[in-house]
């Protein structure tokens, strides 16, 4: 880009104003009135919207009014004179606040002269010191003038006036014997808003100089170049014009006849018709959603997009085409997960990597790599796709045959645009964007296949997974960008989240699985084990002394994961299945729930997701990434989970069927539950019926038998989840899972292997359908728990068919609620960032608007990053404590 | 009821936090240690109660002692701004 040398200008202010009639002419290059616009060889007729003045739009095509050629001239307006003003359907609002607020008479605004005096020093006074207020101010000065009914000027008694929309305003004249109505035609209204004194206007919020509001009624109307409405040819030769030629022309047609009639003194009835006719294809023309009026259609039946709808909506001009912007150096494609990534890496396929070009300057330390870049060219990876000399010129390798002689040229000064290769550092994407985590900076490394493959650890912050979500990646361009990239977001800068300063990044299911699987007391660990760990690990060192020596030597899993630790730090808390029968409070723990790390060393307990797992607060790992740095974080968990994931490979951790099967003995405990339930429910029923049940405070007697049964049935499927669990192997899989939280939940174990329990929509117990029964295989009215959607069978043994339909109903609450949150809470979301997206932190920890006006005195009121700081408070004394004499209180 | 004896009432109560009308000079301070003009401080009506209630006029600065849950306690001003008509 070429800066032109000279005085920098800066903005001060940018103001809206109202074209007036003199200046539409004076920007006119020529005035249309030729209902035609081309000939029959296809030349535009001068003087039609077409006119060849109004800009050059063909190639070579040199404009009659600048000389430039279409690449170069801006294009330039004409203007249709109307045979009769029009109302701009724009300002309506406008016109009617202001017919109301002025007498009809003498035109001055309905405030009393002695007032005016006073208010206009106000006013004055207001827009100097609080613009805000001054304009509140108008407002109800407006509102106060249009409240009254007799002129305090002239003593002219005020008629109503009345709106039809959109464009049609009368005059309620009342007289003794009847009412009036008398239409005010643009005319009328023209001369009356031409006749209010400037002094008046001002006094009501317009300025006079800028926005006369006789200006707002229409007598010359502006036809726009042609480069803002191309005609599009079609592959047959048949020209297609934009909408708003099409509009153009009616208005102009429209004009012309009407002059016409005008000229020869038609009948006021077809006069009237025709201008009303002009009104429509002008309020069309500004905009084509106007309510009252059928919108204008093309010849297909489209409704045609017209000055208005260029402008508004998510596809308009300013959120399509202004705030949001198709951006080059952007990739999109499927993503899948590959746990051999760092969390930092990003999986390119090469044919994106041979697409996707960073520019490097050759420097004499890069040159003999670029030019081997340059050899490869643009299809060979690594390669590059474009050279840039010294003087600016762009040589793009695809179109260079004499590669070879282009690599011997280049020297420093020259730039090399090469192909994206492994540790360039990208900005990867999902959408949608709702908070920071959801770009981040990956460092790239090229593989082969074609999806993008990231490490399952930063699904979390994207909130992705792998059933066929895509993502973008943008490759930073200049230096600066690269920089920013790397310090600022790249992936283990976010390991913590600002929202509440916890871990979002850390082992999710299968790496909570295999931490479990690998530092349980069960786990022994021949010499081959471990060195195939530590190998998954990229362990490089000395192998720690056996915990068993004799009679074979055998190492536990916690003495793996202690290699990795670093060796001052120190931790204790519970584990995730510290629940029911295996609880522990304290370090004497017999079910290895409690994690106790000392000096480096994983003593006791076992890792699962309150120890590692994303999401998690004050958890080991979230102690690691404050007191040693994200980076060694970073490093310590690509390790770790690479090695858990080894754990498991070689243990075949799978769920299967038997998991959630339970004995014949166990069938019949739960069967024996369900069944009490069902006599206790057929008891409230009785109960119900007989009269005898008691209403419970402010609900029906119907109401608190629904309640009593849905506590009952409740209670009943939690004691037969009990009851199956109670048969379940601690170690089957399933369960594993459950209990360390790496996927699933007991309920969800519970509704496999016991009974689904009961079906609910909108928290009933399913009852519409037919009358007095959910479907025709019940008796109406009945009210047991079978009939009302309450499923006995497991997942394991298979549902009834009336069953499945209840399970159907139930999950079909689920997706609409999801289908329609995420809407809502997405508009939500975007309002809520459009009212704050200038506030920021100044140096001084004040929180300020876009003009430096304050918000906050310090930020959050204690002036503390969340994300820095400890759990929900600015610091942690006990940790700190801890850290410092090495035990705790 | 008189609704003098309201609004003076509300510097009593629980909830509300000491409001005081700070000096020209502390004002000035306060000024230029933000470095910004009494437009840019958060506003306050001069109709709003408790501006009444402590007799606060147009132009005047209010400083605020509140808790607050995440500070503890917390120095905040306001300026006084005309009321809407």
């Amino acid at each position: 880009m070429v800066i032109p040398l000279g005085e920098d200008k800066v903005v001060a202010a940018i103001k809206f104003g109202i074209l007036s009639p003199d200046e539409i002419r004076k920007m006119s290059v020529v005035t249309v009135t030729s209902t035609e616009t081309y000939d029959e060889d296809g030349t535009p007729i001068r003087g039609s919207v077409m006119d060849p003045r109004l800009g050059a739009i063909e190639p070579g095509q040199i404009c009659p009014v600048c000389g430039n050629t279409m690449s170069g001239c801006p294009g330039h307006f004409g203007h249709i004179e109307l045979a009769l003003p029009v109302i701009n359907v724009l300002f309506v609002r406008h016109i009617y606040d202001l017919l109301r607020a002025i007498c009809n008479k003498c035109s001055r605004v309905k405030i009393p002269s002695q007032d005016m005096e006073r208010y206009r020093v106000y006013v004055k006074k207001l827009r100097e010191r609080y613009p805000l207020l001054a304009k509140r101010l108008c407002e109800y000065l407006k509102r106060r003038a249009m409240k009254e009914s007799v002129c305090p000027h002239c003593g002219a008694k005020q008629p109503k006036i009345k709106l039809e929309k959109p464009t049609t305003f009368y005059e309620i004249v009342e007289t003794k014997e009847r009412k009036e109505m008398i239409k005010l035609t643009p005319i009328v209204i023209r001369n009356r808003f031409a006749n209010i004194p400037d002094d008046d206007l001002e006094l009501i919020g317009y300025d006079p100089k800028d926005a006369r509001p006789e200006w707002m009624i229409l007598t010359v109307l502006p036809v726009p170049p042609t480069t803002i409405r191309p005609s599009i040819l079609v592959e047959t030769g048949v020209r297609s014009e934009d909408d708003l030629t099409h509009k153009l022309v009616d208005i102009v047609r429209t004009n012309e006849r009407l002059r016409e009639h005008l000229a020869a003194g038609a009948p006021q009835q077809i006069i009237d018709d025709l201008w009303e006719l002009l009104q429509y294809h002008i309020t069309t023309y500004l905009d084509n959603e106007v309510p009252g009026i059928p919108p204008a259609k093309h010849r297909s039946g489209r409704p045609l997009k017209t000055l208005a709808q260029r402008l508004k909506g998510k596809e308009g001009r300013f959120r399509g085409n202004l705030s949001g912007k198709r951006v080059d150096f952007s990739a999109r494609t499927v993503i899948s997960p590959d746990p051999y990534l760092s969390i930092n890496e990003v999986g390119v396929p090469i044919d994106i990597a041979k697409i996707l070009t960073v520019p490097e300057r050759v420097t004499p330390w890069n040159i003999d790599e670029l030019r081997k870049y340059i050899l490869n060219g643009p299809y060979r990876w690594p390669g590059a796709n474009y050279v840039i000399t010294p003087d600016g010129r762009r040589i793009d390798l695809r179109f260079l045959s004499d590669r070879k002689s282009l690599a011997e040229k280049i020297s420093p000064g020259w730039i090399v645009e090469r192909h994206l290769k492994d540790g360039d550092i990208v900005l990867f994407n999902r959408q949608p964007s709702l908070h920071r985590m959801s770009m981040m900076g990956h460092i790239v490394r090229v593989l082969p296949g074609r999806t993008f493959r990231l490490h399952l650890a930063v699904c979390p912050p994207y909130n992705a997974d792998f059933d066929g979500d895509e993502m973008n990646l943008h490759v930073p361009q200049s230096e600066e960008a690269r920089a920013e990239a790397r310090t600022l977001t790249l992936v283990q800068h976010h390991i913590l989240t600002p929202r509440y300063g916890g871990m979002i990044i850390g082992a999710i299911q299968d790496y909570i699985s295999g931490a479990y699987m690998l530092t349980s007391k069960a786990t022994l660990l021949t010499l081959e084990d471990v060195v195939d760990l530590l190998a998954a690990a990229k362990y490089v060192g000395e192998i720690p002394e056996p915990a068993i020596l004799s009679p074979k030597k055998y190492w536990t899993g916690k003495q793996l994961i202690s290699m990795f630790l670093p060796p001052d730090f120190n931790y204790r808390g519970k584990a995730s299945i510290s629940a029911g029968r295996l609880a522990c409070d304290d370090v004497e723990c017999f079910w290895d729930s409690y994690v106790v790390v000392k000096k480096g060393k994983l003593l006791l307990g076992v890792l699962d997701k309150k120890s590692i797992g994303a999401e998690q607060c004050e958890n080991l790992l979230h102690w690691l990434t404050k007191e040693y740095g994200t980076d060694y974080a970073r490093e310590f968990m690509d390790r770790i989970f690479r090695m858990f994931i080894r754990a498991l490979e070689k243990l075949g951790f799978t769920m299967r069927l038997d998991d959630v099967a339970i004995p014949p003995e166990a069938i019949e405990e739960v069967r024996k539950i369900l069944e009490e339930a069902f006599v206790e429910v057929q008891d409230l029923v009785r109960k119900y019926v007989s009269g005898e049940l008691e209403a419970l405070p402010a609900r029906t007697l119907e109401e608190t038998l629904e309640i009593k049964i849905q506590e009952v049935l409740a209670s009943a499927r939690d004691r037969a989840g009990e009851a199956a669990a109670k048969y379940l192997d601690p170690f089957n899989y399933a369960f594993v899972m459950a209990r360390t939280g790496a996927r699933g939940n007991v309920l969800n174990l519970t509704q496999m292997a016991a009974t689904l329990g009961q079906m609910t929509v909108r928290g009933e117990r399913l009852w519409r359908g037919y009358m007095g029964r959910a479907l025709p295989h019940f008796e109406r009215d009945d009210l047991g728990p079978l009939a009302r959607g309450f499923v006995v069978n497991s997942f394991y043994s298979g549902l009834s068919p009336t069953e499945m339909f209840f399970h159907a109903a139930g999950g079909r609450e689920g997706l609409v609620d999801t289908a329609v949150r995420t809407s809502q809470s997405g508009y939500m979301q975007r309002r809520l960032i459009n009212a704050l997206q200038d506030l920021h932190v100044e140096y001084d920890g004040t929180v300020r608007a876009a003009d430096g006006s304050i918000v906050q005195f310090v930020y959050g009121e204690d002036g503390v990053d969340p994300m820095k700081a400890a759990h929900h408070k600015s610091v942690n004394v006990d940790r700190i404590v801890e850290r410092v004499i090495g035990w705790r209180l | 009821m008189p609704s003098k004896k309201v609004s003076s009432k509300i510097l009593e109560h629980e909830l509300v936090p000491k409001h005081e009308i700070v000096s020209v000079e502390e004002g000035m301070e306060i000024l230029r240690k933000y470095g910004i003009r009494p437009e840019q401080l958060p506003w306050i009506r001069a109709n709003d109660p408790i501006v009444k209630a402590i007799g606060a006029k147009p132009g005047d600065i209010i400083k605020i002692v509140r808790k607050s849950p995440t500070g503890g306690e917390i120095v905040v001003y306001r300026y006084v701004v005309p009321p809407l008509v």
